[in-house]
């Protein structure tokens, strides 16, 4: 539903934000980014700035002081210059940083693409190799390395590379596991290619930001790793500028002359800083994880913002009277509604449906009533949603969550995924009753347990134990109906409670919801896209599309003779057991007309 | 040559290798001993639960798996010998449609390069050539010839899974796999869907071997009709017998079970409530 919400709104002019300007909105990284141009260009351009050579010594001249004459930042025990060593120590260092981070990225990748492409014994081997540099402190390692090839600027530029490998091989191998079983890499399998050209036209693409991600974020800490070689005296040899060997000279003098030592640790400090702030903002705009939703946590209940004052709620037999309710989203500047304007009425032990296609708009109906839409994007912009004859949205936010669970309760589409997989069944539908209410933990599992042999389960007794991941989706769907029953709920919303469970066991589960409703009194709210599930348990049925409810009437008669003819094509459309190939010929005429 | 596909005693088990230290993993036993054959220019449906091996043997199929016993021939070629050639000479004989439409198509390739690849490596074609066969098989799903520019996340489902159909449509292969091609689809897509699957069907010659679990689009696409249940083929006949006289006890519940538009609540037994669990955790 939100997927087909973002293609119709990215048509529109409240196209996603582009990355540019989100990364410009980005506070800290754009000071990083600032501050890496600066210095950066700085670095660059070292050869044609007015700065006197960096090696050449004046021993006359050692020692002077910040604002010195001829000397901005004063000179160091040979009498160097260190604004002159310092701008092409900066240079020496971008550029041994910027290069272990290719090179490190290019040979991890290309470890971790084979290794997550490839799996078995291939991964087994590479990973283990991997696991064999990470065991090594990163330091001592990379002291043994350049011990072995003997000191020098390239020699640290290699050891960090190596060290670094690993970074890269493990995050790239962690997205190709995922990549190399979608379906897309099996399409281009059966497309005739080669499995190396699958990894590195088909996998490779979906693989770079993540590869530019890991980069971004490292760079810091690589330069920072090179200025500890040199530091140790094992990078940058005398009398070439960089910033680590420029602090390990400068230390000897710490107390004499400080400023020879703080100069270039300030510069280190800026240098990385500004890298790593940058790189957690590009991480942040690239990563599609963050980038998908806003950046902060949704509030606990969406946002009302009502564009007219709610109308008093009239006296109605009705125990759930939705009227003119409107929900939006916000995308970038402007508001998009998802509903707009339904309004329907659910009495005591009535089962509804409400039935569209998919960005119709029916779950996001469902979710408003008790403001369970995600906000932001989600706000509720219009309309009152009245349970026992009180609006809803007028209430607290305290008042709003008390309503969950108590008088409604909702069942949601897979349970595996709204069931927590840590914990046993027993004590999630025991958290459940002791949401709201106080009793003990003894009598909360008694609870749990009957509410189990309510919904069907055999043996509850044994299976109030047992983890999500140990039952079947039949069951977990029962276990989610036992937690939405918890608390004796006068309105359970089901949204698709069936859609993810097999034909047989679709049947039982719209069974005992059926029977459940007709034991205890309830009012089910039943959102489906499946026109059989209505027939059998619904009482009435509401149409929804685009938002908006186009017919809505008694079940039998809505099916028999519908009037809207966007739900005479749609009952058209569902195929009947029994029709056989005459199906494909009544329907043939619907389509023959405006074909795309 | 009348049989497309055949299929003798198929058997596929995950896992239950030995392991370093010795021990024998845990095995699953996904098709136990499946024969049948698809017959030129026949629609053969395969129904199931999830988890009976239908999906399985689908991808053993099309080679995507390797079975662990059994022989497969495909338009009267082994399967091992076919197998030896690499997945290109797969791809040229048979071509396989996914269930999710949009995760079947690369997220960062145009529709022009990723109808590409098969007109180009399956069927050697020139650019020209591919080109002229890129804008015929658009025409052939009905799909306009901006489509090609554009990326997948822009298409809807029913719109994507068109797509895909012309990339399987691209190897000129002339048996198709298509696995719950609508399941993901809403019905007024998957009707459309399904005329087009007819319609190419008669325009090209194709032969159809149709994974579902919907009871009542297999019946109205299929010619013959297979059950699986916990990896064995429990029941295989003609559309019209199968449904008129279900033979197998699972048969018979999978039609009872399906929703129907008529109320006939009473009607049904209101046996399972008790009972429900068994069948539900075995499947």
């Amino acid at each position: 539903m939100t997927q087909a919400l973002a293609t119709t709104s990215t048509s529109v002019s409240t196209a996603r934000l582009s990355s540019w300007s989100l990364l410009l909105n980005n506070r800290l990284a754009t000071a990083g980014l600032i501050i890496l141009t600066v210095i950066g260009a700085i670095a660059l351009l070292a050869p044609w700035l007015p700065i006197p050579n960096p090696n050449t010594t004046l021993p006359a001249n050692r020692l002077q002081p910040i604002l010195s004459d001829g000397h901005l930042l004063g000179t160091d025990h040979l009498g160097r210059d260190i604004l002159s060593r310092l701008i092409w120590g900066s240079r020496v260092s971008i550029a041994v940083g910027v290069s272990a981070t290719l090179i490190a990225a290019l040979v991890g990748s290309l470890i971790g693409l084979v290794s997550g492409y490839a799996r078995g014994t291939t991964d087994n081997v590479l990973m283990r190799g991997i696991d064999m540099i990470m065991a090594f402190p990163y330091i001592l390692l990379a002291l043994a390395i350049v011990a072995v090839l003997g000191p020098g600027l390239l020699n640290a530029l290699y050891a960090i590379a190596i060290v670094n490998i690993p970074f890269f091989a493990r995050n790239v191998r962690g997205i190709t596991v995922g990549l190399a079983s979608r379906e897309f890499v099996d399409a281009a399998r059966l497309s005739g290619k080669t499995h190396a050209a699958i990894l590195f036209t088909e996998v490779l693409p979906n693989v770079l930001p993540v590869i530019v991600i890991t980069m971004s974020t490292t760079v810091g800490w690589m330069i920072l790793e090179t200025a500890g070689l040199s530091f140790l005296g094992l990078g940058a040899q005398p009398p070439q500028a960089d910033l680590g060997s420029m602090l390990g000279e400068g230390r000897r003098l710490l107390f004499t002359a400080p400023h020879v030592s703080i100069i270039p640790g300030l510069m280190i400090f800026a240098l990385v800083m500004s890298i790593n702030l940058l790189g957690d903002g590009v991480r942040d705009v690239l990563d599609p994880r963050l980038r998908a939703g806003d950046l902060t946590r949704p509030l606990s209940v969406t946002r009302v913002k009502r564009k007219t004052a709610p109308a008093p709620v009239e006296a109605s037999d009705a125990i759930l009277d939705v009227r003119g309710l409107e929900t939006s989203f916000q995308r970038g500047r402007a508001t998009v509604p998802a509903v707009k304007g339904v309004s329907f009425a659910l009495r005591k032990g009535e089962c509804m449906g409400l039935i569209g296609e998919s960005g119709s708009g029916k779950s996001v109906t469902a979710l408003s009533l008790l403001g369970l839409v995600a906000s932001p994007p989600g706000v509720i912009t219009d309309g009152t949603v009245a349970i026992e004859g009180e609006d809803v949205f007028s209430r607290s936010e305290t008042g709003i969550r008390a309503l969950r669970g108590a008088k409604v309760a909702y069942v949601f589409q897979d349970p595996l995924t709204t069931l927590h997989p840590l914990y046993r069944v027993g004590e999630q539908i025991a958290e459940a009753i002791t949401a709201h209410q106080r009793i003990g933990k003894g009598e909360a599992r008694a609870r749990a347990i009957a509410l189990m042999e309510q919904v069907g389960i055999r043996d509850a007794k044994d299976r109030v134990d047992a983890y999500p991941h140990e039952m079947s989706g039949g069951q977990r769907q029962r276990i989610g109906i036992a937690m939405a029953l918890a608390n004796d709920p006068d309105i359970i919303i089901a949204d698709e409670p069936t859609t993810a469970l097999d034909v047989t066991v679709q049947a039982k589960i719209l069974d005992l919801l059926q029977n459940l409703r007709k034991e205890r009194g309830m009012a089910l709210l039943l959102i489906t896209h499946d026109f059989g599930v209505v027939a059998q348990v619904c009482d009435r049925v509401a149409v929804m599309k685009d938002g908006e409810i186009v017919e809505a009437g008694e079940t039998a008669e809505l099916l028999r003779a519908p009037q809207h003819p966007y739900t005479q094509k749609l009952i058209a459309c569902v195929p009947e057991l029994g029709q056989g190939k005459a199906f494909l010929e009544t329907v043939r005429p619907l389509f023959a007309e405006g074909k795309p | 040559m009348s049989n497309a596909i055949v299929v003798k005693d198929l058997v596929k088990t995950f896992g239950g290798k030995r392991s370093l230290f010795g021990g024998t993993g845990h095995a699953v036993h996904a098709v136990k001993g499946v024969s049948f054959e698809l017959k030129q220019n026949e629609t053969l449906a395969i129904v199931g639960e999830s988890g009976s091996g239908k999906s399985t043997i689908a991808r053993m199929l099309v080679g995507l798996e390797t079975p662990t016993s059994g022989t497969i021939a495909i338009g009267g070629q082994d399967y091992a010998e076919l197998h030896a050639k690499g997945s290109r000479e797969f791809g040229q004989m048979i071509q396989y449609v996914f269930q999710d439409p949009v995760a079947s198509l690369n997220p960062r390739k145009t529709i022009d390069t990723i109808l590409d690849v098969p007109l180009k490596l399956l069927r050697g074609y020139d650019s020209e050539k591919r080109k002229a066969r890129k804008r015929e098989l658009l025409d052939a799903v009905q799909m306009p010839s901006d489509t090609l520019e554009r990326y997948p996340h822009e298409f809807s489902g029913g719109q994507a899974q068109r797509i895909a159909i012309a990339r399987a449509l691209a190897a000129e292969a002339k048996i198709m796999v298509l696995d719950e091609p609508v399941s993901a689809l809403d019905v007024s897509v998957q009707a459309q869907v399904l005329l087009l699957l007819d319609d190419l069907k008669r325009e090209f010659d194709l032969s159809y071997l149709f994974i579902s679990h919907d009871l009542a689009v297999v019946e109205s696409v299929s010619d013959r009709v297979a059950v699986m249940y916990l990896g064995e083929m429990v029941e295989l006949d003609t559309a019209e017998k199968l449904f008129a006289a279900p033979g197998h006890e699972y048969t018979r519940e999978l039609i009872a079970s399906a929703p129907r538009l008529e109320r006939e609540r009473q009607s049904r037994p209101e046996t399972d409530r008790r009972g429900t669990t068994e069948l539900s955790s075995r499947a």
